[in-house]
């Protein structure tokens, strides 16, 4: 089964890290998912620009309306996330637990996948950073 | 992370917020920090027991509020109120008093301790080292460090300042919006003298420098958050994003400058380089142009350009036309001069700024360009005393150096080469 794990955590917090405080964390975390990669299990991982870089479109009007911002104002805002195949909810919390420790605080919600498409044709995840 | 260090992190990010509000209870910027700072020594003692609370930033101002008040009652010999220990327990009050400080509150409160440092009697050096101290919470110490004064002197200069804002009546009612709009004008030009500060200026030290350029990006990035859909806000953090994204080839080994056309374009950082351009991208859907957008929109052309002769100088130009339009500067028109000398040439460049002498006889900048098209046209003797002006405005080490590259090339083909070099001023 296929796992979402949604990585919660305070931008503020998080932005106001040192540099070498973030190739730390960068750094362990890496070590687990490459761990995660030798099993077999690591599906795309996305760490996510501010939510400053954000923009909503709410679809439920006519015409649909360009917000600045993200969706939801929250105290915690969604930073990235990990897809990994697990063989359960114990696995999934147990990986968590894993990258939680390489990264202590704010929250991860677990949630399975129903649906990931793979990448379209000639898609190269690369091209951000061009 | 330990669990100190993540104590801390919480601690450094909320205090801007939580200090705003406890600013907009007690109407007092001393009184203010007295509280925020015995929040944080409860918040030492209390969390690593009890794990962090759910908002940080809620729990300092609930608890620097208690204590402050507590104070006041003990004094007057009244009951104490309870433990935080027993309150952080009722977290009803909590998300309640979270509700409370919601975004529309803390925006305005963020917005007035800010501006609040930006009092118009104070110079802007005052502004900034204020700001850094109250607002980031950096020590007296690093401050003196960064502007290159001594501890005591600036701890004086702090509550001079301190004492003039306390004189003065600070606005507690909540701004309309044309005067939120004015104060957020006020506060983004504090900040950006904060990064430049740190950019170009005459901390020694290359680590203070690019604290102060990060403090500056961080507060930029808390407003944005606050005020998500103003295009100059966005434009202003996406300015400081990509003049930071140069920051490892800004300087060569030996501290010397590297000019942008020089630089190892692998050096730049590439995720901010990313986030800057994606929020011109946002900024430029309001189509409400501003100065901090225009000047992010030249920075993203360099940041595009693979290599510097790729360089689009033609759009560089237009834009600098469009901000000398928007916001007439000498200062702008010599910058507009660099993008003239790459599409039109020295001479035309040399014309462009040679009206500008009068006002900007004192700035190093306008020397070292002078210097550079007289050089580039041959005029040697005028290019040597263009230059030799400039290092004597110099503003760090780092500056004259540069220019003294400029001379000694001069001196290498320069008959009187030996000679000149002897006199250089140091």
């Amino acid at each position: 089964m296929l796992y979402a794990i949604l990585c919660y955590n305070s931008e503020d917090v998080v932005y106001s890290w040192p540099k070498e405080h973030d190739d730390a964390v960068m750094a362990r975390l890496s070590a687990v998912q490459q761990k995660l990669a030798g099993a077999g299990r690591l599906g795309p991982v996305a760490r996510l620009m501010p939510t400053t870089t954000a923009t909503t479109l709410r679809k439920d009007r006519e015409p649909a309306l360009v917000i600045d911002g993200p969706f939801a104002e929250t105290k915690e805002q969604l930073l990235g996330f990990y897809i990994v195949e697990c063989e359960g909810l114990e696995q999934a919390l147990e990986t968590a637990r894993e990258l939680g420790n390489a990264n202590p605080g704010g929250a991860y919600e677990i949630r399975p996948v129903a649906v990931l498409n793979p990448p379209g044709p000639g898609f190269d995840s690369r091209s951000g950073k061009r | 992370m330990t669990q100190a260090a993540w104590i801390e992190a919480a601690l450094t990010s909320a205090r801007p917020q939580a200090l705003a509000a406890l600013l907009r209870y007690f109407r007092d910027l001393d009184t203010a920090e007295e509280a925020f700072q015995d929040a944080c020594l409860r918040a030492l003692k209390t969390w690593p027991q009890k794990g962090p609370p759910r908002d940080p930033t809620a729990w300092l101002v609930f608890v620097g509020r208690n204590v402050a008040i507590d104070a006041v009652r003990r004094r007057s010999k009244l009951q104490e109120l309870p433990p935080e220990e027993v309150l952080t327990d009722l977290d009803d009050t909590e998300s309640e008093l979270v509700e409370r400080l919601d975004s529309a509150d803390y925006r305005d409160d963020l917005l007035r301790l800010l501006f609040v440092c930006c009092h118009p009697d104070l110079p802007p050096p005052q502004q900034i080292a204020l700001a850094l101290r109250v607002v980031s919470g950096l020590s007296v110490q690093q401050i003196a460090r960064a502007f290159l004064v001594g501890e005591a002197a600036l701890e004086q200069r702090i509550t001079r300042a301190k004492s003039r804002i306390a004189a003065s009546a600070v606005p507690f009612d909540t701004p309309s919006p044309a005067e939120r709009t004015a104060r957020l004008g006020v506060v983004a030009t504090m900040i950006y003298l904060l990064f430049n500060e740190g950019y170009s200026s005459t901390a020694e030290s290359t680590a203070l420098r690019k604290q102060l350029c990060e403090e500056a990006i961080r507060l930029a990035r808390l407003l944005l958050r606050l005020f998500p859909g103003e295009p100059e806000m966005m434009g202003l953090v996406a300015l400081l994003l990509l003049q930071h994204a140069r920051s490892a080839a800004r300087l060569d080994a030996n501290g010397a400058i590297v000019l942008l056309e020089d630089q190892d374009r692998e050096l730049w950082d590439r995720t901010l380089i990313a986030e800057g351009l994606a929020l011109i991208d946002k900024a430029v859907r309001h189509r409400q142009p501003g100065a901090y957008q225009i000047q992010a929109a030249i920075a993203a052309l360099h940041s595009r350009a693979p290599c510097a002769a790729d360089t689009d100088w033609a759009q560089i130009d237009l834009l600098y036309a469009a901000l000398e339009r928007l916001q007439p500067s000498p200062v702008v028109t010599l910058n507009r001069s660099v993008a003239i000398a790459k599409t039109r040439g020295p001479e035309a460049a040399l014309a462009m700024i040679e009206p500008l002498g009068a006002r900007l006889s004192g700035y190093f900048h306008f020397h070292g360009a002078r210097g550079a098209y007289l050089q580039q046209l041959g005029r040697e003797d005028e290019a040597r005393d263009a230059f030799q002006r400039a290092i004597s405005l110099a503003g760090s080490a780092a500056e004259a150096a540069h220019i003294r590259l400029h001379l000694d090339q001069l001196a290498k083909r320069s008959a009187h080469g030996t000679a000149l070099a002897g006199n250089r001023p140091e």
